[in-house]
């Protein structure tokens, strides 16, 4: 009974770990770096990227003496984040924790932990589940390696959920150069995840995840700033959520509708292209413009556009900030609302994240600096709240709760588009070593 | 074929730059006070920053390039 | 620039030390400066001078600042001065940080960056090491913590001289 409750729960849970993890990381394999040599022919490449790794391991083992005329290491600091997404029935918080510190002037080391408590039921399990808790833990180590001009990342990270692992490792690599006017940095990282489900001790699948990332960015001016990322992912393995469906056609049932499980192709390929700018204004104040494309082999395609206002009231220790976004994607071939009948496609899917939909967001934001009389150990102080709130409005994904009830006033496939709205909440304390 | 283009742009970049003249970088060290604004980063928060971006991957089915390097002061 | 692409290809290798320069005779200058009036470079020949470009906005210079202060106050009497030399545009930036790290050695306002052209300063903060008879013999860049050992060693071998 227990393991039946546990499949409805997890049943489209909405979650934000495992099917979807996130691998914003950095770091290297050994794997990876293979794969990285194999795709470049050019005996510079390999040459260049075997030397990389021998010396950052060199670089953690010994540390080596100071150097001169060199980029810097990231900023030494601890930050405690409460985030919160509540939305479409669902309430998604926990704490994180980031804490980077350097070894010397070369060498800097950074570790996370992140939870995502899961709660609620989303549009997807309103009819039949009740509300439910779950939890994702992430890790995360990285290591940064600085030498001259060129910085070199490790990065590990382990998710875990009881239906769902993921470990990824990843190396970046960036290099400032044309008078440090210029940074180009590249990152590949190897993602393996576990598949499991929860009332079915005997299923478990497998996937990986593969990204390859090149970003350059250009001081063009005293007061802008502009960056170039290109990013490609390829999947592979069990792609879909073992719990979700699809519905389908069906005279025999009662409302007009019944489901089948979801089937995903086993390999998915994508490619991002973003362009940013930074411009500071004649006062003291800068905007942010982000566009992003996004084109994938499962028919996806998505545009976003986002600005940002940054404004300081020095006189208040203050920096607010207000933001814009907007997204739209068409969603995946095989997606479907409604299929003619059952097996109608040999792949099928129902995922609302997967259709065709647009979102709006605004933020705001505001971050504190704590006055030097209050400063915890005598450091730089932050304390920050920032609050979004998305409209996200579905274009094919119909709320088929309008059958609750056993009104049947609507036909299959002719029930109101979904749309609902989320608001997101990161409030945090920062502290500068 | 993306990611091998991917993966040898820089290289030629690079194995390029040895070849040709490039023009003399514009913007001194000395003159990036603004750059050095904290508020001209594009993301000061990295803790806030990958959440957002966690967010915005779980709910959308777009991915990557999400960036973020360079700039700042530049100081040794 | 083309020098610096072509150190880039052939690795990312550490340059280790200040690198030494042939005896190259220092530009000569004039800048007003915070509490000293307006200092002329030439008219300090027989010091060892340390000019050191910093600015408010650049932490490394925050942190080296006091360090200099020590090794002015060591070494004065025996010919010695480092000369600060801020690139602030707003020479108003500069006093409010000197007001929460207050230094005893003299501090230049080159706000129209003249100076830091005439030196080509390549980083921030640099420092640039005149001897007795005005020459510029090395140049350090930037600052990591530790690198006060490799300015004594500098300081002593030019006023020996």
């Amino acid at each position: 009974m227990a393991a039946t409750k546990k499949s409805l729960e997890s049943y489209c849970a909405p979650r934000f770990g495992g099917r979807r993890c996130w691998s914003a990381s950095p770091g290297v394999s050994s794997r990876t770096l293979s794969a990285l040599r194999a795709l470049c022919s050019g005996a510079h490449q390999i040459a260049f990227a075997r030397d990389a790794l021998k010396r950052f391991l060199f670089g953690l083992v010994f540390v080596v003496s100071p150097v001169v005329n060199a980029a810097v290491l990231p900023e030494e600091r601890a930050d405690t984040l409460y985030h919160s997404y509540s939305g479409g029935g669902v309430t998604i918080d926990g704490p994180s924790i980031l804490v980077r510190k350097n070894i010397g002037n070369t060498v800097s080391l950074s570790a996370n932990y992140y939870v995502d408590m899961i709660s609620g039921a989303s549009i997807d399990v309103q009819a039949t589940a009740s509300r439910y808790t779950e939890q994702r833990d992430e890790f995360s180590l990285g290591a940064d390696y600085l030498v001259d001009k060129t910085t070199m990342s490790l990065n590990y990270t382990n998710s875990s959920e009881n239906d769902y692992q993921a470990e990824t490792v990843g190396f970046g690599i960036s290099q400032d150069f044309f008078g440090d006017l210029s940074t180009l940095s590249m990152r590949a990282t190897y993602g393996s995840d576990d598949v499991m489900r929860n009332g079915d001790e005997n299923f478990l699948e497998h996937a990986e995840h593969r990204r390859y990332s090149l970003g350059w960015s250009q001081i063009l001016t005293t007061k802008l700033i502009a960056e170039l990322s290109v990013e490609t992912v390829s999947d592979e393995g069990f792609l879909n959520n073992p719990y979700r469906s699809v519905r389908y056609l069906d005279p025999n049932s009662g409302t007009g509708f019944s489901y089948q499980a979801e089937l995903y192709p086993s390999t998915r390929n994508s490619d991002a292209v973003a362009l940013r700018a930074k411009y500071m204004l004649p006062y003291r104040a800068a905007v942010k413009t982000e566009y992003r494309r996004y084109a994938d082999s499962w028919g996806i395609e998505a545009d976003n556009l986002e600005f940002r206002y940054t404004h300081p009231l020095e006189s208040e220790n203050l920096i607010l900030e207000g933001k814009l976004r907007f997204y739209k994607q068409d969603g995946a071939d095989f997606y479907s609302d409604l299929f003619p009948y059952v097996n109608a496609t040999n792949f099928r899917a129902r995922d609302k994240e997967l259709s065709d939909f647009s979102s709006t967001a605004i933020g705001l934001g505001v971050a504190y600096q704590v006055p030097e009389r209050w400063a915890l150990f005598n450091r730089k102080n932050t304390l920050n709240f920032y609050w979004d709130y998305i409209l996200f409005d579905y274009e094919n994904f119909h709320d088929v709760r309008v059958h609750q009830g056993g009104d049947s006033s609507y036909l299959p496939g002719e029930e109101p588009a979904y749309s609902f709205n989320a608001h997101v909440v990161r409030a945090f304390w920062s502290m500068w070593f | 074929m993306i990611k091998r283009v991917l993966l040898l742009l820089p290289a030629l970049l690079l194995l390029g730059g040895c070849e040709s003249i490039m023009p003399e970088p514009w913007v001194k060290p000395y003159e990036r006070h603004y750059l050095a604004d904290p508020i001209m980063s594009f993301e000061r928060d990295p803790v806030a920053a990958g959440f957002m971006n966690h967010v915005y991957e779980a709910r959308e089915a777009a991915r990557g390039a999400e960036g973020g390097s360079g700039g700042g002061c530049g100081c040794n | 620039m083309r020098k610096l692409i072509a150190a880039l290809c052939t690795s990312a290798a550490l340059l280790a030390g200040a690198p030494a320069i042939a005896k190259v005779p220092a530009s000569d200058f004039t800048l007003a400066s915070l509490k000293d009036g307006n200092l002329k470079l030439s008219e300090q020949r027989g010091e060892v001078i340390m000019l050191n470009f910093w600015a408010s906005w650049c932490g490394p210079c925050r942190e080296e600042m006091p360090l200099l202060n020590d090794l002015h106050a060591r070494y004065e009497p025996v010919g010695f001065q480092v000369w600060g030399v801020n690139v602030d545009a707003n020479p108003q930036d500069a006093q409010a940080m000197l007001s929460k790290i207050p230094v005893d050695f003299p501090v230049l306002f080159d706000s129209k960056s003249d100076v830091s052209k005439l030196f080509g300063v390549e980083a921030m903060p640099s420092s640039v090491f005149i001897d007795r008879d005005g020459n510029v013999r090395y140049v350090h860049k930037g600052y990591r913590t530790g690198d006060e050992a490799e300015y004594k060693k500098i300081i002593k071998e030019l006023i020996r001289e």
